[in-house]
């Protein structure tokens, strides 16, 4: 047996897309960890895991933040909106992630969710962004794959999207 | 009629799926696994002395501490040397686990597998590993010297030294004109995909199999690799590539350590074992690319016209060289882009270092190659007062020329010899994309108005689709579903669809029938692996000549049923009919269910089947001699010999008068890679290949210091470039076909990246009007070169190589 005791676990307890959802985790456990291996949702990805890649991002109250700057006991009683909870069904795309398809805007996928959650959040604030502006509100996320170029044709095509949508509704 | 979807821009079917979350990377598998974590060298050259592990037992969660003493058999052995040359006179490769020296920081020399990652980390840090340091050798130069060595038994750090020779250069020198000798250093980069690498192993003990996924770019690769260390049964190994976030180059090594140690673990312990690379384990122990050190004397005459060229370079290979000498044997072969060299003479030294290993990175050595041509190509013009697209243009191999021998070996040991393209014809592309003619007028404007600006142009050939082989499977269900399998891998490239669009036209099927399976070893055991362009080439082919033969048979049985001759039957939309008569007519679904002679009528095709029976010869069995049951078939395409796309590029930067910033205002590209599959996704790896080609040029270096430690491994401080960083890129295509395979297609992956840094120093030389010898350049360089050259102290020795 072991001369160290085992680390204490805390019930932890955030609403995620809209279900509140608890697991046992340590104190330091990472909330993309969190979000990943404990409650499995694994559209959240990790790229550097030190802020700076962007494909951690999820909404934390609306608002993007990167999810392996956070502990998830931080995040305790609070909403988080992943990748899944902008849409989870391939055949039930929400408008940011049906421009990407048209645009060509992702390759590998790995960066995408950081993207998608990223778009999501600005488009809500800036419904009809100019084509610099579009690319302005990406720049904090990498991508190795598909030089931007298509990405920033995505997010003004998710805007017309919207509008369509919205027309519609 | 089916529209048909080759040329077209079809949507890509593995999107949505990535979109919401519903991907599968390495790090989504086994939850529940054991976690490794390594302990890993923080010295760039040293003698192990002691490893301590006695405390690291101590914590709750451990399972498992491995050093190399524990390693048995071949897992204790080198890892292999994958591709091995005879002018490789002292390979050297490294150990799953360091064996008494490391000869680079990051080298693994402790694993631990534990309960979470959490805690193998925890039990890394209590790890003490006592070491001996040695003076460390880090840099082209440093290396070159000789003086320290990297491997004892190594003289000179020298792992190969290869020479060709085409023509006499010395006479063809001795009477040219002009000579000009420059002197050139290009700097480390990296692949850096999103995703690091990562396996996840586990071991079925009832069976004595192993599964295995890693995120790899080959994996039958792997397969053969771990079977061999594990001394498993081929049989008994399946490796499974799920979705990959991103490889250029660096998932092509294998085995990897960690992909024999995860399995060997998992053997072990009995249970799941996983490890997902981190970010900073990926900038110190995974692999690099693109140091090279290049000197160029070239002779020429006075239109420009090259008559003798020579060049030497040394190329960093880092510590050990598993993936032979491909790279530098690139540089020295493609260097020659689209021109004719008169007498070519080309040697390279490839030199050991004690830095992470250096292996092929999207555009392989080319980058380096291409950049060595234009900047030559550019000082010849220079010194004659000429145009530089009419240098390069009266240097041209001419459409008539083809298919042009340059009588050297390339890379896969076979001729280099370009299949096809059309030079010129690019070449007026580009200066009317980019307005070339015009630029004079714009620099002027520019002038009036207190901005420097600057023209640059870079042109290249890219040998793609290299062999051996790859293969193809399709097979149609009774549903009418149909499955491909190929066995190379995906990282994004779209092989889902564009492997789909291909067999849906071969086969007359409609496109969303088509469901394409890569990487898989259970479903196509055969493959060699997605690298060097040639997936689209290579696995596009093979699915088409699959499809063919299932075709064949298709029309075969049909025409039985309907006692027609195959010759007058078509396939379109999924059903069989007679030409001319669509009246008559058999589903191809139903057609699957007839290859496979009944006994059940186990759905309705099947049902539907039974109409078309007929009657039968009691003599001749079911199933023919020469025939197989069901609907399905096989083939691999294996060509002679390398297709070689193209292509041009030019930018307009724009450089700060007081900041030296540097800014790229336009970015044009023309690109050849003959017939395209599908124009949108060629386009989006001509958009990501410019990206990655304008890191290396403007951003991304490997910061090592000389006592070889990465003073940068972090994306804090090894810049990628972001949205704000890339330009937008105007394209244009040519198409000329290459005559060397069924569809005509020749490779696309890598263009974009291969002359940017030689297009952007061509545009920053031309805006300032002084040479530029060394990339990747920064503001800091540019102002330091202005300093210099105001001071008519122009450094002679290439500015940035080695430690700074
Ligand atoms: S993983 Fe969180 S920012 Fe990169
Ligand atoms: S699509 Fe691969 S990293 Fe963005």
């Amino acid at each position: 047996m072991s001369q160290f005791a085992a680390e204490p676990l805390l019930d932890i307890t955030v609403r995620v897309n809209g279900i509140r959802r608890t697991a046992a985790a340590p104190a330091r456990r990472l909330l993309s960890d969190f979000l990943r291996h404990d409650l499995g949702l694994t559209g959240t990805h990790v790229g550097c895991e030190h802020g700076v890649c962007g494909a951690c991002t999820v909404l934390v109250d609306g608002e993007p933040a990167r999810a392996c700057l956070m502990f998830a006991v931080t995040a305790q009683a609070h909403d988080v909106t992943t990748v899944e909870g902008i849409g989870h069904d391939p055949a039930d795309l929400d408008p940011v992630q049906q421009a990407f398809v048209e645009c060509h805007a992702l390759q590998c996928g790995f960066c995408t969710p950081g993207f998608v959650t990223t778009i999501s959040a600005y488009l809500d604030e800036h419904p009809d962004p100019s084509a610099d502006e579009a690319r302005e509100a990406i720049s904090g996320n990498l991508c190795r794959c598909t030089g931007y170029q298509n990405i920033v044709a995505a997010v003004l095509r998710a805007a017309e999207l919207r509008r369509e949508r919205e027309g519609t509704a | 009629m089916s529209t048909r979807q080759m040329g077209e821009k079809v949507q890509r079917r593995e999107d949505p799926r990535l979109l919401t979350g519903n991907g599968r990377y390495l790090d989504d598998l086994g939850r529940g696994a054991l976690q490794a974590a390594f302990v890993r060298s923080p010295h760039a050259h040293a003698r192990i002395v002691d490893i301590d592990i006695a405390d690291a037992w101590e914590l709750d969660g451990v399972e498992a501490i491995y050093t190399w003493e524990d390693l048995p058999g071949r897992v204790a052995e080198p890892l292999p040397v994958l591709i091995p040359h005879p002018a490789m006179t002292h390979a050297r490769t490294g150990y799953c686990l360091a064996r008494d020296e490391v000869n680079h920081v990051g080298e693994a020399v402790v694993m631990v597998v534990a309960r979470d990652r959490y805690v193998a980390e925890d039990a890394c840090a209590r790890i003490t590993v006592q070491y001996d340091t040695l003076p460390a050798v880090v840099g082209v130069a440093g290396a070159r010297d000789g003086d320290r060595l990297v491997h004892d038994d190594v003289p000179g750090n020298v792992a190969a030294n290869l020479r060709q020779e085409v023509g006499d250069v010395d006479s063809a020198m001795a009477g040219a004109p002009h000579t000009l000798t420059l002197e050139l250093a290009i700097e480390r980069s990296a692949c850096m995909p999103m995703e690091g690498k990562g396996v996840f192993g586990r071991w079925d003990a009832d069976d004595g199999s192993l599964r295995l996924y890693s995120s790899t770019q080959t994996s039958t690769g792997v397969r053969a690799a771990v079977a061999a260390k594990l001394d498993l049964p081929l049989a008994k190994v399946e490796v499974v590539t799920p979705d990959v976030g991103g490889g250029f180059g660096v998932k092509i090594v294998h085995p990897w350590p960690e992909e024999v140690l995860v399995p060997w673990a998992a053997r072990n312990l009995g249970r799941d074992v996983k490890w997902t690379e981190d970010r900073r384990e990926h900038f110190v122990s995974s692999a690099h690319e693109r140091g090279q050190l290049q000197e160029v004397t070239v002779g020429f005459d006075d239109d420009g016209r090259l008559l003798a060229l020579d060049v030497r370079f040394w190329h960093d290979n880092g510590a050990y060289t598993p993936y032979g000498i491909i790279v530098p044997i690139i540089t020295a072969t493609q260097l020659l882009g689209p021109y004719k060299p008169g007498a070519y003479r080309v040697e390279f030294w490839s030199l050991y270092t004690n830095t992470v290993l250096v292996t092929p990175y999207r555009g392989a050595g080319r980058p380096q190659g291409c950049y060595a041509m234009e900047r030559t190509m550019d000082a010849i013009a220079e010194h004659r007062g000429l145009d530089r697209a009419e240098v390069r243009s009266r240097n041209f191999i001419q459409p008539d020329e083809m298919p042009w021998d340059h009588g050297l070996m390339f890379q896969d040991g076979r001729p280099l010899k370009y299949d096809s393209g059309d030079f010129p014809a690019s070449l007026a592309k580009l200066k009317a994309l980019v307005g070339w003619d015009d630029f004079a007028a714009y620099r002027e404007q520019a002038e009036r108005e207190g901005r420097r600006v600057g023209l640059g142009i870079g042109c290249y050939v890219e040998g793609t689709g290299v062999g051996p082989y790859e293969g193809g499977h399709v097979q149609v269900e009774t549903s009418g579903r149909v499955n491909v399998a190929t066995g190379l891998t995906t990282q994004g490239q779209g092989h889902q669809t564009i492997l789909a669009q291909i067999v849906a036209d071969e086969l007359g099927v409609p496109f969303d029938d088509v469901h394409v399976t890569t990487g898989d070893t259970r479903r196509m055991a055969y493959a060699v692996g997605t690298f060097a362009s040639r997936g689209a080439v290579m696995s596009g082919n093979a699915v088409a000549l699959a499809a063919r033969v299932v075709r064949a048979k298709a029309l075969r049985i049909a025409a039985e049923a309907l006692e027609v001759s195959p010759d007058d039957l078509e396939i379109a939309d999924g059903v069989v009919s007679v030409k001319g008569a669509p009246g008559t007519s058999i589903a191809l679904k139903t057609v699957a269910v007839m290859s496979n002679p009944l006994r059940y009528a186990f759905d309705e095709s099947a049902a539907a089947a039974t109409q078309f029976a007929g009657t039968f010869d009691p003599d001749t069995p079911p199933v023919g001699d020469d025939d197989e049951p069901g609907l399905e078939g096989q083939d691999f395409y294996s060509p002679t010999q390398a297709t070689f796309a193209n292509g041009m590029h030019a930018a307009v930067v724009e450089t700060d008068p007081v900041t030296a910033e540097i800014r790229i205002l336009r970015y044009c590209v023309v690109h050849d890679c003959g017939v395209m599959v599908n124009p949108m996704i060629v386009e989006g790896q001509v958009h990501g290949g410019v990206a990655q080609g304008v890191g290396g040029a403007l951003y991304e270096r490997m910061l090592y210091d000389e006592g070889g430690q990465l003073l940068n491994a972090s994306f804090m401080d090894f810049l990628m470039p972001y949205a704000s960083e890339v330009p937008h890129i105007e394209t244009d295509h040519l198409e000329t076909p290459s005559p060397l395979n069924p569809l005509g297609i020749k490779g696309a992956g890598e263009a974009g990246t291969i002359p940017v840094s030689a297009v952007i120093a061509s545009a920053i030389e031309d805006a300032e009007g002084f040479p530029i010898r060394s990339m990747p350049i920064s503001p800091a360089d540019l102002w330091e070169l202005r300093r210099r050259h105001a001071a008519s102290d122009p450094d002679p020795v290439p500015a940035q190589e080695g430690p700074r």
